[in-house]
């Protein structure tokens, strides 16, 4: 049982690893894991259950909003991005973040074509980063069932 | 003719025969007649005498006989039949009485005679108790004379005087002419004399051991007498006139130490002898008596031990003496090594003092420097110059460690801290460096480690840093592992398990890395002051060599061990050290949630804040931030909820300002204009994602108490809180 739980907290602990190297996630989602404890145990899972939630949001109000061919509101899109860019940076959401970065340039250039592109690629960023943080909590349950406790990866 | 009754005697009447008869009878009866008066006479003077009435008979017979022969006096002329008569009587009744006294001195004669041997036995034997008693006599002389030698000889332990007082005391009790003591020269070849009695200034007079007199004296334990030409003998210049006395010469066995073994007495195997030459004086006709021979043989014996004895006395003394000597220098040698410890440790601290200074000056100048206005080329001028005095201030600060380390004046500053904070913190230390080698570091803390500990916290973290440190710089690349936990065993002694007792526990740490890895020949060396085992093209690594050194110091100072282990070069290698640490009572308060367990930040518990963010992430991440350090967190999501929902009772707004323009910031103004009284206005915070000047300005202009920027750590917040509550102003959390 114990090599079952020694192994599984190696395999979550290489994968964590590799998500921040990887670039997927910063310090601050260090931080959020920080926030986590007795009092609060699923905290991390509902901010990024949040997350999740406002940047389909989002990205539903800015593609609504870049179809309108001709009468693009750059401001609007420029003001969702924004607020998709706080959300990733309170998240650790690093490449959503970085692309959130880019979209702003667009937007500020009203660059239609830059924007379309940013928004497919924070599309498929963030629905990458949905299925990795799944993957990660599916781990972090097999190990608490396997009797262990999930070890704390602090990096970078 | 007359008729007459009278005999006739036989014999005619010749008279002078018969007158010659008359005589000798009238003598005889005398003569019978006083021998028992003298008889009677001297045994009444004489005490004692058995035969008293064998005396009577004898008596009887004397007197009658006697009166026989006084009678036969009247038979000589004619004499009537009466004294016929009483003649016939008297004749038989002697002849009765002698022969019953014939008869009775067949028993006692023998017994007289017996009586007479027995005498004659006693008086033997008196002769030869007097014989006796002379010879004890003598004896008790001759042991009163050794006892009286021994006690002045054994009453001083100095040789000189042993040996002059034998031959003094010798000399009086025998009354010698001369005594003389003889002693083996150190090669042993030759007898020098070396003591006389009478001659105050003995000359330097040797004769060789060989000669057969010699020989003859040593080979006996006895006093031997020895012709008064000897060599030996010969210490005066012969005058001719003199008869010389006769001559006695005995062995004195010089003993050594070794001789006297504890478990068999000292054989008399021994090859040194003395030799004591005694002369009687010239002219006497003395000889020496056996009994003085004896008393000589003694009296060597006596002095050998004495001599002994003051051998071994000198030689303890002598010992001694060294002994405190070298006593002497070794203090004096102590106490110049405690003045050279003291005045090294002067000048180190008095140096460390004077180049601190310096080196103080131009770290902080170089970082000053660092921040103004540079060229590239400049800024890397001082970017080496901060690097290298960096580098020359820890070095400054290790060898002075390392140098009170070793005199052992080192110690212990203990104190309670956090154990799982000083991990964090040190990995928080070590990030930077890791980050830019692009090599993870992992923390790993056992469930069972106690949080709060006794121990030295600034040694602790000094010798995890120098463990940490070393396994980033080694490495260039892979994944460095840090793992910390409760050991059960004392890894000093694996068989003796150290049971954490409620007191202390022993913390083991392992810094596994995959870097360049060490040869296991070289691990030994690696505790070593100034030893480095990289080649030299990986010299570029820098470092003094001494933390390693100072490393195991302290650990061992915290009665702990630290080794390392690695599989060969270029496989990583794994630094382990065990410490031990005493569990701090706080420890035992469990269930207090974590924001209030911090003492620091006590006065969060249910301190009122305000969240304004219309971000619904980041609000909610804000939220648990405050949460999480115990306040009492409300939330809104626009500037007039806010000024709603706001009262009295909020100590601190956090604001979120990231939207352009400067609607958020009117909100500030607002609540300036709600609460006039300062002490009742809430701090108002701004939430930023940009930090210039700008913004700066703009917050204080809008009466912001203080900006920070997003997204703040949880140790960041707890600061900044702390902060604002204690000061009510916040410009620096940038």
């Amino acid at each position: 049982m114990d090599a079952l739980v020694a192994q599984l907290q190696m395999q979550f602990r290489d994968y964590t690893i590799s998500l921040y190297q990887q670039g997927f996630l910063d310090d601050q989602f260090t931080e959020l894991k920080k926030l986590q404890d007795d009092a609060s145990p699923d905290f991390v899972a509902e901010v990024l259950s949040l997350f999740f939630e406002d940047c389909v949001k989002l990205i539903g109000n800015m593609a609504r909003a870049l179809d309108q061919k001709g009468t693009v509101d750059f401001n609007q899109v420029g003001a969702s991005v924004h607020q998709l860019k706080g959300s990733s940076s309170s998240v650790g959401a690093k490449r959503v973040k970085g692309l959130c970065v880019s979209f702003k340039e667009f937007c500020e250039a009203k660059n239609y074509e830059g924007c379309v592109r940013c928004l497919q690629q924070v599309d498929i960023e963030y629905k990458t980063l949905q299925t990795k943080l799944q993957d990660m909590f599916n781990l972090e349950k097999q190990i608490i069932e396997a009797g262990g406790r999930v070890p704390q990866v602090d990096i970078n | 003719m007359e008729v007459c009754n009278c005999i006739e005697p036989q014999w005619p009447a010749d008279e002078l025969l018969m007158k010659y008869q008359y005589i000798s009878d009238f003598f005889i009866a005398i003569a019978y007649f006083s021998i028992p008066l003298e008889l009677i006479y001297f045994v009444k003077k004489s005490a004692v005498f058995p035969y008293r009435w064998v005396l009577v008979q004898f008596g009887a017979f004397i007197v009658l006989c006697g009166a026989t022969h006084l009678i036969n006096l009247w038979t000589f002329t004619t004499h009537s039949r009466t004294v016929a008569l009483v003649m016939t009587t008297a004749k038989v009744l002697t002849a009765v009485v002698s022969c019953a006294t014939a008869l009775m001195l067949v028993h006692i004669i023998p017994d007289l005679l017996s009586v007479k041997t027995r005498e004659l036995f006693l008086k033997n034997k008196a002769a030869e108790l007097d014989r006796e008693m002379g010879l004890i006599r003598t004896q008790e002389e001759t042991g009163r004379h050794v006892r009286m030698l021994t006690h002045e000889i054994r009453s001083t332990l100095d040789r000189h005087t042993i040996l002059k007082t034998t031959l003094v005391e010798l000399g009086r009790t025998l009354a010698l002419e001369e005594c003389a003591l003889w002693m083996p020269t150190r090669t042993g070849l030759e007898l020098q004399l070396s003591y006389t009695l009478r001659q105050q200034h003995p000359v330097e007079y040797t004769v060789p051991i060989q000669l057969p007199v010699i020989n003859q004296v040593f080979g006996t334990s006895r006093a031997v007498k020895i012709s008064p030409n000897s060599p030996v003998a010969r210490l005066r210049p012969v005058s001719g006139k003199y008869m010389l006395g006769e001559v006695v010469a005995v062995r004195v066995p010089l003993l050594h130490l070794s001789n006297f073994q504890i478990n068999d007495w000292p054989e008399l195997s021994t090859k040194r002898y003395a030799l004591m030459v005694l002369m009687l004086p010239s002219d006497s006709a003395r000889q020496w008596h056996v009994h003085e021979l004896e008393l000589v043989e003694v009296v060597a014996d006596q002095v050998a031990v004495a001599l002994s004895h003051a051998a071994i006395l000198e030689e303890s003394m002598r010992a001694r003496d060294l002994l405190m000597e070298q006593n002497v220098a070794l203090d004096l040698a102590r106490r110049e090594a405690e003045t050279a410890i003291r005045a090294r440790n002067d000048f180190l601290a008095v140096m460390n003092h004077e180049m601190r200074t310096p080196m103080h000056a131009i770290i902080a100048l170089s970082s000053l420097l660092q921040e103004t206005e540079l060229t590239p080329e400049q800024r890397l001028m001082v970017e080496t110059i901060l690097k290298s005095s960096n580098l020359l201030a820890t070095l400054m600060n290790d060898v002075l460690d390392l140098s009170r380390l070793e005199d052992g004046s080192l110690q212990l500053e203990l104190g309670t801290f956090n154990l799982h904070t000083l991990f964090r913190e040190i990995l928080n230390l070590i990030k930077p460096i890791a980050v830019v080698k692009k090599l993870p570091i992992t923390l790993n803390l056992a469930p069972d480690l106690p949080e709060f500990v006794v121990g030295d916290e600034k040694r602790l973290m000094q010798i995890i840093l120098n463990i940490v440190g070393n396994a980033v710089k080694f490495s260039k690349q892979g994944s460095i592992s840090v793992t910390a936990l409760v050991t059960k065993s004392d890894t000093r002694a694996p068989d003796f398990f150290v049971v954490p007792t409620g007191s202390h526990f022993y913390l083991r740490v392992k810094v596994k890395d995959l870097g360049a890895g060490i040869n296991p020949q070289d691990i030994p060396k690696l505790f070593t002051k100034f030893a480095q085992t990289q080649s030299l093209a990986t010299r570029s690594s820098g470092g003094s060599g001494l933390g390693l050194a100072i490393s195991k110091r302290f650990v061992n100072l915290m009665e702990g061990n630290i080794w390392i282990e690695s599989d060969g070069l270029g496989k990583g290698c794994t630094a382990i050290f065990d410490v031990k640490l005493g569990i701090s009572n706080e420890s035992k308060q469990l269930g207090i949630p974590k924001a209030q367990a911090n003492p620091r930040h006590a006065n969060f518990a249910g301190l009122k804040v305000l969240v304004m963010d219309e971000n619904g992430v980041s609000r909610m991440v804000t939220k648990g931030l405050l949460v999480h350090l115990g306040c009492d967190v409300t939330t809104v999501s626009s500037s007039e909820e806010c000024l709603r929902v706001m009262s009295h009772e909020h100590k601190v707004v956090f604001m979120d300002v990231c939207m352009p323009g400067v609607e958020n910031y009117q909100i500030a103004l607002r609540i300036h204009e709600k609460f006039t009284k300062r002490h009742q206005r809430p701090l108002l915070v701004a939430l930023t994602g940009n930090t210039d000047k700008s913004t700066k300005e703009k917050c204080m202009s809008f009466g912001l108490d203080g900006v920070l920027l997003k997204p703040v750590s949880l140790d960041n917040m707890r600061n900044v809180l702390s902060d604002l509550l204690e000061h009510r102003v916040l410009y620096e959390a940038m």
